[in-house]
């Protein structure tokens, strides 16, 4: 065996061709079970996707670097179910582009972040964290309250998310700087088509408590809310397993 | 391919290599380096048989051990379930006040409330469970929905003002920005409501506290009752003791009665057991008992 790679050593195409097929086995490891993806991750068939508002939510959450201490993913260990919830499953990131596992937590996981909290903690916490939380390392996002939500740009996102798979509908990516307006505007015209096109689970309601402003404090907590809820699939198995 | 020639001095091959007279030698690879490579690669065999290693298709190689993740972890969850079950049974069991004449079992509800106080309650009440503005103290007598660990514990299950069904629900209205009250008025409720829990203030004239106590009773004795000692059915605070959520100076009073207030506390049926709840109640009420 030594011997013909040293024979090999001295033949360049030969040489050659068997890097490529030696470098190449890695890749294949990799690659290859990403063409049978849609018959191992499981199904969630009520799964919905993220609104407009909740998407800018999601790409301030990316912006302010928010994964380098908070990971999205519960593992399967005692520990973590029981302090977190059910552990993560594959098909709750069928919608994140990319996705936002994270690998280091210095602050807590945020895979089943919402409806745990309130919005006005949302809000004082973001503001000044030591408000809430005395011994919390966290910086503060003050900004963000004061910062209008730039929604120009959010059908071009949506786009953008369809291209990657997606399903936003036409109908969705025309309206989306009016659904994002619609979502934190409860009492506005603009809130209905919200309900119609992301249907009724979908929170409606001025998550900083300020409804006629649009700023990125509710696009944040909206995707704070909207966290670990975008289908219940991870609570089925967890549900059978205490039968 | 230069042809192969030996090194007189080591015997190694050289590589047929030559730089003004040096010669490069073709040393072999240490054979430890060989034996680790062998080592490995027998490992991985053994663990692709043992383990689900390979993907094939729609599904993998599951290996011998049957080795699975999701079933190890309900499998050590149940195991500890069943490690805990000479005590949850007790806590399911008995009735409140037995439990709380129980010192063993009284016990073992500080040991795991504290940790399912801290892991889901003190990012709002603090980890000391004193508050903080907007997030109500749990350690004084005062509670807006009823201070029995019946009434602690249903407020866990539902929450208030929250996402469920059969959620607590109140709302303190907004008597100045809805024009319920002309900001005169309003001055003269906050002279009466900081009068009942303070009565020594002496900024406080008793004109505008006789006119405010009038007020008082048209406006907020419906919620808050004639003696302003608060309704835990409707979730009224008691005005007249020492404990505020969002503050009981002149400004915070008048903040509240002129903006209106609507607390939000998620409902936890879904994250919290029925047993966790129990003691998260049974938690609570044991904290406030050394400050009666």
């Amino acid at each position: 065996m030594f011997g013909f790679h040293y024979r090999l050593e001295r033949k360049t195409i030969g040489l050659v061709l068997a890097i490529i097929g030696v470098a190449s086995i890695g890749g294949i490891v990799e690659i290859a079970p990403l063409f049978t993806i849609h018959q191992t991750v499981e199904d969630a068939p009520d799964m919905r996707v993220y609104t407009p508002l909740e998407l800018a939510g999601r790409n301030i959450y990316i912006r302010e670097g928010c994964y380098a201490c908070h990971s999205q993913m519960i593992r399967t260990l005692r520990d973590e179910v029981e302090r977190y919830g059910p552990y993560s499953l594959a098909v709750e990131s069928k919608y994140d582009h990319p996705m936002l596992w994270g690998s280091k937590r210095t602050g807590p996981d945020l895979a089943r972040l919402g409806n745990k909290y309130s919005d006005e903690w949302h809000v004082a916490h973001l503001n000044n964290p030591r408000d809430v939380v005395p011994e919390s390392i966290m910086p503060a996002y003050a900004w963000l309250s004061r910062t209008e939500l730039r929604t120009d740009d959010l059908s071009d996102h949506l786009k953008a998310q369809r291209t990657v798979g997606v399903p936003y509908t036409d109908d969705m990516i025309v309206n989306a700087a009016a659904d994002a307006y619609g979502q934190a505007a409860p009492d506005s015209p603009q809130a209905e088509g919200v309900v119609k096109r992301y249907g009724k689970a979908t929170a409606v309601r001025a998550f900083d408590s300020r409804p006629g402003e649009l700023t990125e404090m509710d696009a944040l907590v909206a995707y704070l809310q909207i966290l670990g809820r975008l289908t219940d699939a991870a609570h089925k198995p967890v549900a059978s397993a205490e039968k | 391919m230069g042809k192969e020639e030996r090194d007189p001095h080591t015997g190694y091959l050289t590589t047929g290599h030559e730089w003004n007279g040096i010669i490069e030698l073709n040393t072999p690879v240490p054979r430890i380096i060989y034996f680790f490579l062998g080592a490995a690669f027998l490992f991985s065999l053994v663990y692709w048989v043992l383990m689900p290693t390979w993907p094939i298709g729609t599904t993998y190689t599951k290996g011998l051990l049957g080795s699975d993740q999701r079933a190890y972890v309900d499998n050590t969850i149940k195991q500890a379930a069943l490690e805990r079950a000479d005590w949850t049974a007790q806590i399911e069991k008995e009735s409140y006040a037995d439990i709380q004449k129980n010192p063993a079992l009284m016990n073992v509800v500080r040991e795991t409330g504290r940790t399912l106080f801290g892991d889901n309650c003190a990012a709002c009440h603090g980890r000391d469970a004193h508050g903080a503005k907007g997030f109500p103290n749990l350690t004084t007598q005062s509670w807006l929905w009823g201070g029995t660990p019946e009434a602690i514990a249903e407020t866990i299950r539902v929450g208030i003002n929250s996402a469920h069904p059969e959620t607590r629900s109140s709302q303190m209205l907004a008597f100045g920005k809805d024009g319920m009250l002309p900001s005169a008025d309003i001055d003269k409720v906050v002279a009466f409501v900081r009068s009942l829990s303070n009565p020594a203030a002496k900024d406080l004239p008793a004109d505008k506290v006789a006119a405010g106590k009038m007020l008082f009773a048209t406006n907020c004795a419906s919620c808050h009752g004639e003696d302003a000692k608060g309704n835990p059915e409707v979730g009224a605070p008691n005005l007249t003791d020492p404990y505020w959520i969002y503050g009981g100076d002149a400004q915070s009073i008048e903040t509240t009665v002129w903006g209106g207030r609507q607390g939000h506390m998620p409902t936890w049926e879904s994250r919290l057991s029925t047993l966790d709840r129990k003691i998260l109640a049974l938690y609570l009420v044991d904290l406030r008992k050394p400050n009666p």
